[in-house]
């Protein structure tokens, strides 16, 4: 491997987190609602570490991920305060932004060719991204291409170079735009579902290889997904959302084992796994609520067996039982400090 | 009038369908002139028997033809070659001659589709929807309303809250429900689920599941369940069938498929399951690269270009499937005892 692509050797001092979320809440408004997709989410991320963001559809882990980049349409409304790599997104102009996406940050989907331009080849588009952003050469740019695609484990890469995103195969066209997303060694890489579409024997390749890659390059991750057994093979912290807050939060294995939260728990009960045959699956009744509203209690009470009036009284605040592990119910215990 | 229940003819040992060396080839048209340039192999051969009273899972990767073998079991295309046979008759055939017509057995096979929108009339009121077939089959209009609300109080649906509403004021959940007691509306003896719970989140899929494991109780159903999700084809399913690229790998009972895989592709898509268990990952995947095209399936065996056993006789025949005793069966030249292939007979009975 080159040394272009080796893990950056420039360590800050001090454990200043690469990711610092401080409440952020982001609102839809439009002429008849307004839906509050994120309500004050507080999150870390260290450098080199994998966070997965895990929750069912419509909780807010797509709109919190491109709040991260500025990536969000105009009619949100986006409040608190975002820091990637030291830098304030909210603060940044369309300049700023440009030069932030790639270099610091860079995103990759579940659907590829929403990352990639149909008309151009494999090889143009890499090299393209790397001669605007670090003025290059074509020819130094075609070479990173290479290499490039050699690294997420592309098969006859300098064929491939010149192939259009269409003549790929699934599989491949993943690793393309994995390739692309790298092309400027982000310090920062954003995944919403980037294996959610894939076959099971495609979508373990890649989340083999993200995790090389990513150990490999020291990039921190933040991975969007709603299945556990993905965070399970991929994450080294994970985050539960739940209507747009963050309801548990802590190491993968411990989260598995025994989540502190009750939506977590319900969910893991009813995630189909070996085994399980012939039982019956624990359930959680009802649905997601609707997010028209800013919710003023514990979100998960009406589904929760555990609730009590005490849960409606306010919105939970994050409690540690133990140190590195929080959630946000009124049953869980806070540890003596 | 009223539908009645369809009573059972050829005794429990019957199979309740049977489907025979079932082919489906869609034709690439390109060119000028709209020649055929290619051959989709969709479906390329496809025997097999689903029993009274089970669960038969189909499993496989994108493309290896499970919703194609779903469209021809419901017949909604005709197949290019191959016999199907419902509960001891002639699909297709009319009754002089020993079989069942089509309309006959379109009221007793149904189908739920993945999209949830996919059968439901945007215009109608969910009673509606469910009521529109017994309609079409003379059952009269208050009957058939009646009936309805059944059904949905059957599915979990109090049918004074749901049964006027659209289609698209449910969730999906919930219009995934509607779309079983539209199945059930004929009192058919087969519903075939088409990935019923993959759109949905999981706290849904349980109760999905849950749903249709009463259901099949209650109405005494026969179920084929097609899934990419091995956990969910084995928590339902009696019996499994494997498919690539068109063909059927492995079937057997769900215990024999999932604790004794035969065929290797079986055994690397298992292995291929992400493992629950975050200090237990893996390092290296099953298999590389993706499932090649049905246009050209590779000659032989069709698995050969990711097989780690491949041998020269996988290239030159193509594996038939092996008895491996208690009904599991895979078509592999290492199960089959003098094929030519080193390890051949290993895994025979
Ligand atoms: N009408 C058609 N014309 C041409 N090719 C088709 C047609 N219908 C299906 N195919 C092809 O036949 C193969 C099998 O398709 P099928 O829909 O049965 O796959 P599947 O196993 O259901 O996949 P998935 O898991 O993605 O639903 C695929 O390669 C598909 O592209
Ligand atoms: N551009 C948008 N306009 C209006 N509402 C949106 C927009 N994007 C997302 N939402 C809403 O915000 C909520 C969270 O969405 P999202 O973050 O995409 O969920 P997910 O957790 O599935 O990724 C949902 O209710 C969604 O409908
Ligand atoms: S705060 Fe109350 S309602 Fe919310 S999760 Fe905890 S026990 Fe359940
Ligand atoms: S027949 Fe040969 S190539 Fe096919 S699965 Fe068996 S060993 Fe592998
Ligand atoms: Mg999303
Ligand atoms: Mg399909």
């Amino acid at each position: 491997m080159s040394e272009v692509l080796e893990k950056p050797t420039t360590q800050t001092a001090v454990a200043k987190p690469l990711v610092m979320l401080r409440d952020l809440s982001v609102r839809f408004v439009s002429r008849d609602a307004t839906m509050h997709a994120v309500n004050g989410v507080d999150l870390d991320l260290a450098a080199g570490e994998v966070l997965c963001i895990l929750g069912e559809s419509g909780s807010g882990k797509s709109v919190t991920l491109r709040a991260l980049m500025k990536l969000l349409p105009r009619t949100a409304r986006v409040t608190g305060r975002i820091e990637v790599a030291g830098r304030d997104v909210q603060a940044m102009n369309e300049r700023e932004l440009q030069d932030f996406r790639g270099s610091d940050v860079a995103m990759i989907f579940q659907e590829p060719m929403t990352a990639l331009d149909p008309v151009f080849t494999i090889g143009q588009q890499i090299a393209e991204t790397v001669v605007r952003h670090e003025g290059v050469t074509r020819a130094a740019g075609m070479a990173r291409a290479l290499e490039l695609l050699e690294l997420v484990q592309i098969p006859s890469a300098k064929r491939r170079l010149a192939a259009y995103p269409h003549e790929l195969s699934g599989g491949l066209r993943q690793r393309a735009m994995i390739a692309v997303a790298l092309a400027c060694r982000p310090k920062l890489l954003l995944a919403d579902e980037p294996t959610t579409a894939l076959d099971a024997t495609v979508q373990i390749q890649v989340l083999l290889l993200l995790r090389k890659l990513q150990e490999q390059l020291g990039m921190g991750v933040i991975f969007v997904t709603h299945d556990l057994g993905v965070a399970g093979e991929i994450a080294d912290r994970v985050a539960v959302m739940y209507a747009g807050r963050v309801v548990e939060e802590g190491p993968v294995a411990a989260m598995m084992r025994a989540p502190l939260h009750p939506y977590p728990r319900g969910l893991l009960g009813a995630t189909v796994h070996g085994g399980m045959r012939g039982q019956r699956l624990t359930t959680i009744p009802g649905a997601p609520p609707s997010l028209e509203t800013l919710p003023t209690a514990c979100s998960f009470a009406p589904r929760c067996a555990e609730a009590e009036p005490a849960c409606l009284a306010g919105v939970p605040a994050p409690r540690s039982p133990v140190p590195g592990r929080s959630a946000r119910c009124i049953r869980v215990a806070e540890s003596g400090v | 009038m009223t539908l009645s229940p369809v009573p059972d003819r050829g005794g429990p040992a019957q199979p309740l369908l049977l489907l025979s060396g079932l082919k489906k080839h869609f034709p690439i048209r390109g060119g000028l002139f709209g020649a055929t340039v290619a051959t989709v192999r969709a479906v390329d051969g496809v025997t097999f028997a689903v029993r009274k009273g089970e669960t038969l899972g189909i499993v496989g990767e994108s493309g290896c033809g499970k919703s194609t073998t779903a469209r021809l079991l419901m017949r909604l295309m005709e197949p290019d070659a191959g016999r199907m046979i419902f509960d001891g008759e002639g699909v297709g055939q009319d009754a002089q001659t020993g079989g069942i017509t089509l309309k006959e057995y379109r009221r007793q096979v149904q189908m739920v589709f993945q999209d949830s929108y996919a059968s439901l009339n945007p215009r109608l009121p969910i009673e509606e929807s469910i009521a529109f077939a017994p309609k079409v089959h003379g059952i009269a209009p208050a009957e058939a309303r009646a009936r309805a609300h059944e059904l949905l109080a059957a599915v979990g649906l109090a049918p004074a809250t749901f049964a006027r509403r659209y289609p698209h004021e449910l969730s999906g959940g919930q219009r995934q429900r509607v779309n079983i007691a539209r199945a059930l509306a004929l009192q058919p003896r087969l519903i075939l689920l088409d990935e019923p719970v993959s759109a949905l989140d999981k706290s849904v899929e349980a109760q999905v599941l849950n749903l249709l494991v009463d259901l099949k109780e209650k109405f005494g159903l026969t179920y084929v369940f097609i899934s990419h999700d091995l956990n969910v084809v084995q928590y339902i399913s009696d019996r499994v069938l494997v498919m690539y690229l068109g063909q059927v790998v492995e079937q057997g009972p769900v215990e024999a498929i999932y604790d004794r895989p035969a065929h290797p592709y079986t055994r690397a898509l298992l292995a291929s399951r992400p493992s629950m268990d975050p200090g237990a990952r893996r390092t290296e995947p099953p298999l590389t690269g993706d499932p090649p095209n049905p246009i050209n399936p590779p000659s032989g065996c069709r698995f050969r270009t990711r097989c780690p056993f491949a041998e020269a006789v996988c290239a030159e025949r193509e594996p038939v499937a092996s008895d491996l005793g208690g009904g599991h069966e895979a078509a592999c030249h290492m199960a089959e005892p003098g094929s030519g292939h080193s390890q051949a007979g290993r895994l025979a009975a």
